[in-house]
């Protein structure tokens, strides 16, 4: 099942040292994978463990650049509910997460408001959107 | 309001949604076809996991929980699925082939339906601090860790500021995080378990990206306060699960979160003399899903508690395919008619059970009838310790079949063995087949 981005080195004597090793646990979707990097000559990373190719390039990420999707809510007006949830349309780097639930501290949307609306465009200078992820209706007697 | 349907759907969560549409899609006219849910909203609760990391199975990308559930919402609607909001099932009773369900709701008061067949689909609850025997007065402050959700991502309240979670299940984990970003100190999770009931990549984004330190096999001996919660005592435990003498730690906090389990919600199925799985507390189910009821179907967490909706979806199409197929043979059998299958009587059926081997809890389903099996077979369980380096490993009549190498295997995460249909067809005489999670053998 496994899919390896290297293969595996040949056995024997006069295999180089052994590269830094890191695991990681995949975050990408809820299996949550056990992958294995090492350093391998050549500057290049050896990828194992994962079973698709977004694994393969979590852990990449997760070594360079790491990223998250943020969710969370933000304030409606004169809406069936009093907040909506929301998300960054795209994942943004782990050091700038509360930078971004900061900056949508005071966003307050007008009912009705549909998956897909933005709620706060190019969040914290990241360069991305945080979106509505349900619709939330007006309120009858607003 | 009398109303008589072909399919009634005991709630509107993603088992029941699922369950319904597949139902119309396998033949049932959706006006014969009626979903019950007590919420004012289709979606259970998918509507407060805000959290991402739904859909990647059904829908290819990643999605939040609402916007899940709005895309099955959204296939009742465009399928003009009827459906009751804001409306409780009281009770179902079975007579034979027909179905009683007693339900209330401010419009009709307290009415009956009658049905051919019934999915279950009431999801589950969570396990109250009544059952976990904390010692400490009931100060207010104490909260399951997803009523705590409802509050902080459906009506916009926080419950506290300084947070302690007792119990590491996923929605445990997702609120530590939850609480973090809104400005919360969480100071602990603590488990009673030597190994976390949740998801690792949960571990990883919800307590690790924020330095929230996981104490496994501890547990909370005490709880400060009067009126309000003013700290926890905290305690290791032995290999028995009872507290260590020395071990305590006081930590003051305002806020106590329990994510200790879920539980499946079957009181409706016990009234109505479904047989239920000491183990699972769900309905024991054949490989079409139906209980011991005929024409009474199970799916979702009511029937075993999910670690993915994904999984929910699929299995509660399946129920609802299986529903479909039942009330056509129902109805052919009323106008005289052999059904297909070899419904003349109950000879022809070849049942083999699934017995659960080393380290395997339980398995759903626990019986196959080869004369209903689809052409492929999924047959879901859980392990009940942590397992290294295992094997899983199937028997036919005690003759070894199958063995599957895996690098880890974990209670909170639910396995599954595929079965074809023909391969059992083929087999002789097969009675029996055993699923068990073994050591992997040296060499």
């Amino acid at each position: 099942m496994e899919k390896n981005r290297e293969t595996e080195p040949e056995n024997g004597a006069g295999t180089a040292a052994e590269g830094k090793k890191k695991e990681l646990v995949c975050i990408r979707c809820p299996i949550g994978c056990r992958i294995t990097v090492e350093d391998i000559p050549g500057g290049k990373l050896r990828i194992t463990g994962n079973t698709c190719n977004r694994g393969a390039e979590y852990a990449e990420k997760e070594l360079t650049n790491p990223t998250r999707i943020v969710t969370s809510t933000v304030r409606v007006r004169g809406g069936k509910a009093a907040v909506v949830s929301v998300k960054t349309k795209e994942d943004i780097p782990k050091g700038k997460i509360m930078e971004c639930m900061e900056a949508i501290k005071g966003v307050e949307l007008e009912a009705p408001v549909r998956i897909g609306d933005v709620a706060l465009a190019d969040v914290a200078g990241t360069g991305v959107d945080m979106v509505v992820t349900k619709d939330v209706e007006a309120s009858v007697s607003a | 309001m009398e109303k008589k349907v072909k399919l009634l759907v005991v709630g509107g969560g993603p088992a029941g949604l699922a369950a319904a549409v597949a139902a119309k899609e396998a033949g049932i006219t959706e006006g014969d076809i009626l979903i019950m849910e007590r919420d004012e909203e289709l979606g259970g609760i998918l509507n407060q996991c805000i959290h991402n990391g739904f859909g990647l199975h059904t829908f290819k990308e990643e999605l939040t929980g609402p916007e899940y559930a709005a895309r099955y919402a959204r296939k009742v609607r465009d399928a003009k699925i009827p459906y009751l909001l804001h409306t409780i099932v009281a009770d179902i009773r079975a007579e034979g082939e027909t179905k009683y369900v007693t339900a209330m709701n401010k419009q009709e008061g307290m009415f009956t339906v009658e049905a051919r067949a019934v999915v279950l689909a009431m999801g589950c609850r969570e396990r109250p601090r009544g059952a976990l025997n904390i010692p400490g007065y009931r100060p207010a402050g104490i909260y399951s860790a997803g009523t705590a959700q409802r509050y902080v991502n459906m009506e916009g309240r926080m419950p506290g500021k300084e947070v302690v979670i007792l119990g590491s299940g996923d929605i445990g984990l997702i609120m530590a995080r939850r609480m973090t970003l809104e400005g919360a100190k969480v100071k602990l999770v603590a488990e009673l378990m030597p190994y976390s009931g949740g998801l690792k990549r949960n571990i990883v984004q919800c307590l690790d990206d924020f330095g929230i330190p996981l104490k496994l096999s501890h547990t909370v001996v005490d709880i400060d306060g009067k009126e309000r919660v003013k700290g926890v005592t905290v305690a290791a435990v032995d290999e028995n699960r009872k507290p260590i003498a020395g071990t305590e730690e006081y930590i003051s906090c305002d806020t106590l979160l329990l994510s200790c389990g879920l539980i499946p919600e079957n009181e409706l199925s016990a009234g109505l003399g479904v047989e239920l799985n000491p183990v699972t507390s769900g309905p024991v189910v054949n490989e079409s899903l139906e209980t011991n009821v005929e024409g009474v179907f199970a799916c979702g967490n009511v029937l075993h508690v999910h670690d993915l909706v994904d999984y929910v979806s699929e299995e509660a199409e399946n129920a609802g395919r299986n529903a479909a197929a039942y009330i056509m043979r129902s109805m052919c059998r009323q106008q005289g008619k052999t059904g297909e299958n070899g419904e003349k009587g109950k000879n022809g059926i070849i049942e083999i059970k699934i017995k659960i081997g080393e380290r395997v809890r339980y398995t759903v389903p626990s019986t196959l009838r080869l004369n209903y099996m689809q052409e492929e077979q999924v047959v879901r369980f859980r392990v009940g310790e942590v397992c290294q380096d295992a094997v899983l490993a199937v028997y036919f009549n005690d003759t070894p079949v199958m063995r599957i190498k895996k690098r880890v295997m974990a209670p909170g995460e639910m396995e599954q063995v595929k079965f074809k249909k023909a391969k059992l067809e083929d087999y002789p005489d097969l009675k029996e087949i055993r699923i068990a999670v073994e050591q992997e053998e040296n060499g």
